[in-house]
């Protein structure tokens, strides 16, 4: 299946080659869970904080649960701000 | 101690300068800073006068922690009534300049009556003068700056002054200080101008003594700073990215403004994030983003210091912008960029520095020229009204125009310089102004995250993001994360970080510290430092005595429980996109239990009991 992975702030060095503006669609595996793709791109898991999948936060437990096609996950590091 | 015990009293009327004890008894009640400078403003004046009459008072005032080695311990407030908003003004702002006017021995400005010609405050420790400012009105910011640190031949003295726009009368100007530090929102600058006193200079070389314990005190401040330093917010992220980080999370959760609150997500938003002020621009190969920098005694660190492209349309032949300066912030990003369609990051950098420049707040401008887009949009405004100039929502140029005319108060400018409530309410659409009690909202929608809608309705400057800061825990979690979506459970949250965030502002501290430290970090500092036993308990009693002694100002000044509400575009018109589509804001499931959380009526008058509970003034 087809997804959208979006990667911020300090987490930037882990994008691949070809992502355009923090993002890049990818195909996966049908099921994929965040922490795959996470793992995949060799994105230490302690440095990911924040993750979205289409806005929607999922907490720590929930990220070995199965993605959809046309998903769009997205993470951050620790980040505020104000 | 940590308080200097002196107050500076300045009566622009008669000249006089006179020196005056500090209210100790207020001072263990209030803290200081935002809470101490509100009780002597509500001792001082009647809360129905005229915001911009000789009778409205205008105080700068530090914290016990300000000037100290507390990391962040460099703040100062100004508090006043506000003429954007009718309501109590408190604006706090970093930089240099708190500090300095701490180190030369005054713990607070008291400025009241009016100058009957331009004037400005120079002190020098223990000695203050009221001087002529005839060549200073007229200038703007930067250049009266340049002018008293020329007039006074020392490069350590720090400078707080209003620009042409607080002079033409733009009701959210600001004062700046340190060039590119703000005491930004509700229009304290505007107030300064009324009393024609253009700018404050400081030079303090005493210092901040009187510490109670000094060894508990250094090594506190040793091990909190290492908390800082250790946390991967306040220790990587905002010295990293700054608050600008947020621009990508906000627009993703389906919580950033857009076009005047008519979308919840915007197109360009990464176009103008933190992220983009890292790339090398294609025009000239740099990035917008220079380096980052701190306020005094910081060891955060998440200011933006930048430079706009010299070919850039807004800056061609204008050296005086090729130069570094304070570069956009969350709140100045996305007011002069999302809320306005605009996502060009060098017009939105020009438009921060010209906001610098002459003093405007770039929340309220920004949100305004949104306001005036959609009434240009609906036909409610035309190029008839604006003199020829387009206003379309994306235009690059018509924001430029539109900064430049406020700074100035030329023309449309003077409309824009009103305020979007007063732009929509004589443009025949008062529902479009995104304000609450007349001050425009800040960077995040309340159908997205819910207890920001509480936030802001509550809050007693005006719209605010500020006063509590839910989307720490909303969106990114800390100190533990709640669903933005929901209502449950926010009346609380929003009481909680109200009272928490009225004790940080009143101690001389920066609210950026909260993302690591709780009160039970600053305590320890507290205590070390002042006075009396400061424990965390202490602190959140001070502080809900300052929200109650903010809110029952306002209820003299006339504002009623109904001014706690949000439009209606907000109520009634659902999210289109992202994880909040279909949703309003839920704010009637929230404001009845937080009401009786903070023991008012249930149309938000301020009890009988609860005045006693906190020993409030008559």
């Amino acid at each position: 299946m087809q997804i959208t992975v979006k990667m911020f702030a300090t987490l930037m060095e882990y994008l691949p080659e070809g992502a355009v503006k923090n993002t890049i669609q990818v195909q996966v595996e049908d099921r994929t869970t965040p922490y795959q793709v996470i793992d995949q791109y060799r994105v230490p898991r302690s440095e990911v904080h924040l993750v979205l999948v289409n806005g929607v936060y999922v907490d720590e437990k929930s990220r070995d649960l199965p993605m959809k096609p046309n998903d769009t996950l997205a993470i951050w590091p620790p980040v505020a701000g104000g | 101690m940590s308080w200097t015990k002196k107050i500076l009293r300045v009566n622009l009327t008669n000249g006089e300068v006179a020196e005056e004890p500090l209210n100790m008894d207020w001072a263990a009640q209030y803290i200081g800073q935002r809470g101490l400078g509100t009780r002597y403003l509500v001792e001082e004046t009647d809360p129905t006068c005229d915001a911009l009459g000789a009778d409205n008072k205008l105080i700068f005032a530090t914290g016990p922690l300000t000037g100290t080695a507390v990391s962040t311990g460099g703040r100062y407030s100004v508090i006043c009534k506000s003429p954007l908003t009718g309501a109590v003004a408190c604006s706090n702002s970093g930089g240099f300049f708190g500090a300095e006017l701490k180190s030369a021995g005054w713990d607070m400005i008291i400025f009241e009556g009016k100058a009957g010609s331009p004037v400005r405050l120079h002190i020098e420790n223990e000695k203050a003068e009221i001087i002529p400012a005839d060549d200073l009105w007229g200038k703007t910011v930067w250049e009266t700056d340049k002018l008293i640190h020329a007039a006074v031949q020392d490069p350590q003295v720090r400078v707080a002054a209003v620009g042409r726009s607080a002079e033409a009368g733009c009701l959210y100007s600001a004062i700046i200080n340190d060039l590119h530090r703000a005491a930004g929102r509700s229009g304290v600058g505007t107030v300064m101008a009324s009393k024609n006193l253009k700018a404050v200079s400081v030079r303090g070389t005493r210092g901040v003594g009187n510490i109670k314990d000094p060894v508990r005190f250094m090594k506190s401040v040793a091990e909190q700073k290492q908390v800082l330093a250790e946390n991967a917010v306040t220790g990587q992220g905002l010295p990293a990215l700054g608050t600008q980080v947020l621009m990508n999370v906000i627009n993703e959760v389906g919580a950033l403004p857009t076009h005047n609150m008519r979308d919840v997500q915007f197109e360009g938003a990464n176009n103008i994030s933190g992220e983009a002020m890292l790339e090398a621009r294609e025009s000239d190969g740099k990035p917008n983003l220079t380096t980052n920098a701190a306020c005094f005694g910081c060891t955060i660190a998440c200011g933006r210091i930048s430079t706009i492209d010299k070919g850039h349309f807004t800056v061609e032949n204008k050296p005086e912008y090729w130069g570094n300066s304070g570069g956009l912030e969350y709140e100045a990003a996305w007011a002069l960029g999302a809320a306005t369609g605009v996502d060009d990051l060098d017009t939105l950098t020009y438009a921060n520095f010209v906001c610098n420049e002459d003093g405007m707040d770039p929340i309220s401008f920004g949100a305004t020229v949104g306001a005036a887009m959609d009434l240009f949009d609906l036909g409610a405004i035309t190029t008839e009204d604006t003199g020829g100039m387009d206003l379309s929502f994306g235009s690059s140029e018509a924001l430029a125009w539109c900064v430049e005319k406020v700074a100035a108060g030329e023309g449309f400018g003077k409309e824009i310089g009103m305020g979007s409530k007063k732009l929509c309410e004589k443009y025949g659409h008062p529902g479009l102004s995104m304000s609450v009690k007349g001050q425009e909202f800040p960077a995040y929608d309340p159908r997205g995250i819910q207890g920001m809608g509480l936030t802001y309705a509550t809050s007693n400057r005006g719209a605010c993001h500020l006063r509590s800061y839910t989307v720490a825990s909303e969106i990114l979690g800390i100190p533990e994360k709640t669903d933005p979506l929901e209502t449950e459970g926010k009346a609380g949250l929003v009481k909680a970080f109200q009272d928490a965030t009225a004790a940080v502002d009143s101690m001389g501290l920066c609210v950026f510290t909260t993302f690591a430290w709780s009160l039970d970090n600053m305590a320890p500092q507290m205590d070390a430092a002042c006075d009396g036993e400061w424990t965390v308990e202490r602190l959140v009693e001070a502080g809900e005595r300052v929200w109650n002694l903010e809110r029952d100002y306002n209820m003299k000044a006339g504002l009623t429980g109904a001014d706690d509400n949000l439009p209606a575009r907000l109520l009634k018109e659902a999210a289109k996109t992202g994880p909040a589509e279909g949703k309003v804001c839920g704010l009637d499931e929230m404001l009845p239990e937080y009401y009786s959380l903070r023991g008012w009526t249930p149309d938000g008058q301020v009890t009988r009991e609860t005045r006693q509970k906190f020993s409030l003034p008559a």
